[in-house]
């Protein structure tokens, strides 16, 4: 184990403090995770029940949803310093940053609502009414579209930034929970954590042109929860965190197998790449740490105690 | 005559906006006798089980929106006694989904209603093994847990703990008696041990006299590691704890209690549940509720996915593979192919938190691990359901 640690720090980013930042939602908490140490080197304060993180552009801010604070908090990222609060709506839970670094996207779960955010004046520029406990956020790489998907209405909510209207509704499996577009934007992947499948849709025509199906061996199909997931940057894998069977899926995003299954920590929830993508960083809900994946060899390659149940993480290079 | 062509006349107006399929369902409860208690603390609400199915109703609606669907829930609430087959004829002649808060023997004579030949009736209040078993119906799927199933989950938490010993008091009541045979039963399918049973029998009032009668009562009892209570009136059993001979833990009707639903269960989404239907009702949601709640909630889910409220469609829909139900207990619910029940978690909860969840891993099912819990396959004599196994 010591050996693939050290492995693990002969490959890491050579420029700079890369950094994780994982929201521990039960500790009102960010750990920040070192890339080239793999240790934590400190933890920030929040709002409370931290969970979405994102960072700006230029990564000098990072925003952060303070669910039961009912506020997005904007941070110095260089100091920690909360810098203020948006307005939110109420419980926001996950958010997503248009491609213009103006707007955020935010899911009010517990009013059925997406609140569109302007950063820089600080005000709402307009709410749209979509299903029950909105979740998963995600922006089409154009910037057109937004998708918000609700986890009890089932549903994949195709939203028009142009004039902030829904001009789709797609049905998925039960309970989504997270939304990716990828090839470009030519498709949406939408996970579903009860229905313990993802899937694919055609942005062209939000049809949906195939499912991602999960099994391992000696483990309940119940508790295969696909959540969070990422891209490589090639598009051709996905990394799916699936929950309570603790493990994550390395899925072939073209015939939509899964290659492997990496067993990480407890009620795995989210992830994060390293700069150059040769480790992944997933939080792990339930044992309260961070599993550190080397992507190259798909081995877990070491565990990081963080903050009491982590939940977002995002990289800051 | 004239309401019919109104009636006809509305459908084309709907019709020629949008084609919506609407979904209408009856909330039919038959309020239980008041019942003696010798505590005041915590009366039951008045819309117990009424407040679930409106949260659902809400849930479903919202869902409706997008797609052209919509759910009407009439209320029909009766007090004890009550003729409650008239009122669920009257029901079934205007929509055929009937959710019954009910106990069984008025459960079963819905259901062999002529007009409800081809209903589907929701049970959310019966616990009772009948219902499970030989009298099952084919036209009534069962949400309410029951007493086989809290019993299978406590003791499956009592076992991983090594507490194997146990003592056992009942109370009067045809629920606590059904309470405690399906402990005594549950206790002997996962080998653990009733050393020694006690009826409740004391009649002081326990509001004063508690720490001087309880010792006393409970001072025969042979060493065990838990004291059980079946006490399903809600009576005595909380002046129980703390005040036995020896200091020994309570679990069953108080204490450490398995129940469908608890204000204490925040994971799994359940939070959001919970702060929905407090908004709604002010007040905490009870297992009754959620029992309501995940009626109207399959209705929902199986018209979202079919796109139509024909009852034949649905419940071929609700028991064949393609059905979950996400129910914010961790697991995709379904229903039981051989009788009709909801398959479901049971959390083991004392008042402040959750103690744990059934299945309790390491219990371990060839079909389900859920089905580690109340009357499986082989042990119900029901077969009515036969057509969808």
């Amino acid at each position: 184990m010591k050996y693939l640690a050290l492995t693990a720090l002969l490959f890491a980013a050579p420029a700079g403090a890369a950094e994780i930042w994982v929201t521990n939602e039960k500790d009102d908490t960010i750990s920040v995770i070192d890339v080239a140490t793999l240790e934590v080197t400190r933890t920030i304060p929040t709002g409370e029940r931290p969970r979405g993180i994102t960072f700006s552009k230029d990564y000098s801010k990072v925003y952060i949803c303070a669910s039961d604070s009912d506020a997005v908090q904007v941070m110095d990222a260089a100091t920690g310093k909360i810098l203020h609060d948006l307005p939110s709506g109420e419980d926001p839970e996950q958010f997503v940053l248009h491609p213009d670094d103006k707007h955020l996207w935010i899911a009010n779960e517990d009013d059925a609502v997406t609140t569109v955010v302007d950063v820089e004046s600080r005000t709402v520029v307009a709410q749209i009414n979509v299903g029950i406990e909105p979740e998963g956020m995600a922006v089409s790489p154009d910037g057109k579209t937004v998708i918000t998907t609700s986890e009890t209405t089932n549903m994949a909510h195709w939203i028009d930034t142009a004039t902030n209207k829904i001009y789709a509704n797609t049905l998925v499996d039960s309970r989504p929970r997270h939304a990716e577009f990828t090839k470009q934007g030519a498709e949406l992947w939408v996970s579903s954590e009860i229905g313990g499948t993802v899937t694919v849709f055609d942005t062209a025509t939000q049809a949906e042109k195939g499912k991602v199906r999960f099994e391992i061996t000696g483990v309940n199909d119940d508790l295969i929860q696909p959540v969070g997931f990422e891209f490589t940057p090639d598009g051709k894998t996905a990394f799916v965190a699936l929950g309570p069977s603790n493990h994550v899926a390395v899925v072939n995003a073209e015939t939509l197998e899964v290659d492997k299954y990496i067993l990480v920590g407890r009620r795995v929830w989210h992830m994060a790449f390293s700069p150059d993508h040769t480790q992944l960083f997933t939080t792990n809900g339930v044992s309260g740490d961070v599993t550190v994946i080397d992507v190259a060899s798909l081995e877990p390659v070491k565990t990081i105690k963080v903050g009491r149940f982590p939940w977002g993480a995002a990289m800051r290079p | 005559m004239r309401s019919w062509v109104l009636a006809a006349g509305l459908m084309l107006i709907a019709a020629a906006g949008r084609a919506e399929t609407v979904l209408g369902a009856t909330y039919l409860k038959l309020r239980e006798p008041p019942r003696p208690v010798l505590s005041n603390l915590d009366p039951i609400p008045e819309d117990e089980g009424i407040a679930g199915a409106r949260l659902a109703l809400a849930d479903n609606m919202t869902t409706g929106s997008f797609l052209g669907q919509s759910y009407t829930l009439d209320v029909v609430d009766l007090q004890p006694g009550a003729d409650a087959l008239t009122a669920a004829r009257d029901a079934l002649a205007t929509a055929p989904f009937l959710i019954l808060d009910a106990d069984a023997a008025t459960v079963m004579a819905v259901a062999d209603l002529p007009e409800a030949r081809d209903a589907l009736i929701f049970s959310v209040a019966a616990q009772d093994r009948i219902l499970r078993d030989e009298g099952c119906r084919a036209n009534v799927f069962l949400t309410a847990v029951s007493y086989a199933m809290r019993a299978d989950a406590l003791m499956q938490a009592l076992l991983v703990k090594r507490w194997t010993r146990l003592a056992l008091i009942s109370g009067p009541t045809p629920a606590d008696r059904a309470f405690a045979e399906a402990l005594k039963a549950s206790a002997t399918k996962f080998g653990l041990e009733i050393v020694a049973e006690k009826d409740w029998s004391e009649r002081a009032d326990l509001r004063r006299t508690a720490s001087a009668e309880v010792p006393l009562f409970t001072q025969d009892l042979p060493d065990h590691d838990v004291l059980l209570i079946a006490d399903e009136a809600d009576d005595f059993a909380r002046y129980l704890a703390y005040n036995t001979w020896l200091p020994r833990p309570v679990a069953g009707s108080e204490g450490m209690t398995p129940v469908g639903w608890a204000p204490v269960l925040e994971q799994w989404g359940a939070a959001q549940l919970q702060s929905r239907f407090e908004d709604q009702s002010a007040r905490q949601m009870r297992p009754r509720d959620y029992a309501a709640w995940a009626a109207m909630r399959t209705l929902g889910e199986a018209m979202t996915r079919t796109n139509s409220a024909d009852p034949a469609t649905l419940r071929a829909f609700i028991l064949s593979d393609e059905f979950e139900l996400a129910g914010f207990k961790g697991r995709p619910l379904s229903y039981r192919r051989w009788n009709g029940q909801l398959r479901q978690p049971v959390p083991v909860v004392h008042p402040r938190a959750l103690v744990a969840e059934a299945p309790v891993t390491g219990f371990l099912h060839q079909r389900n691990e859920l089905d580690t819990l109340g009357l499986d396959e082989g042990e119900s004599a029901c077969t009515l359901f036969g057509d969808a196994k």
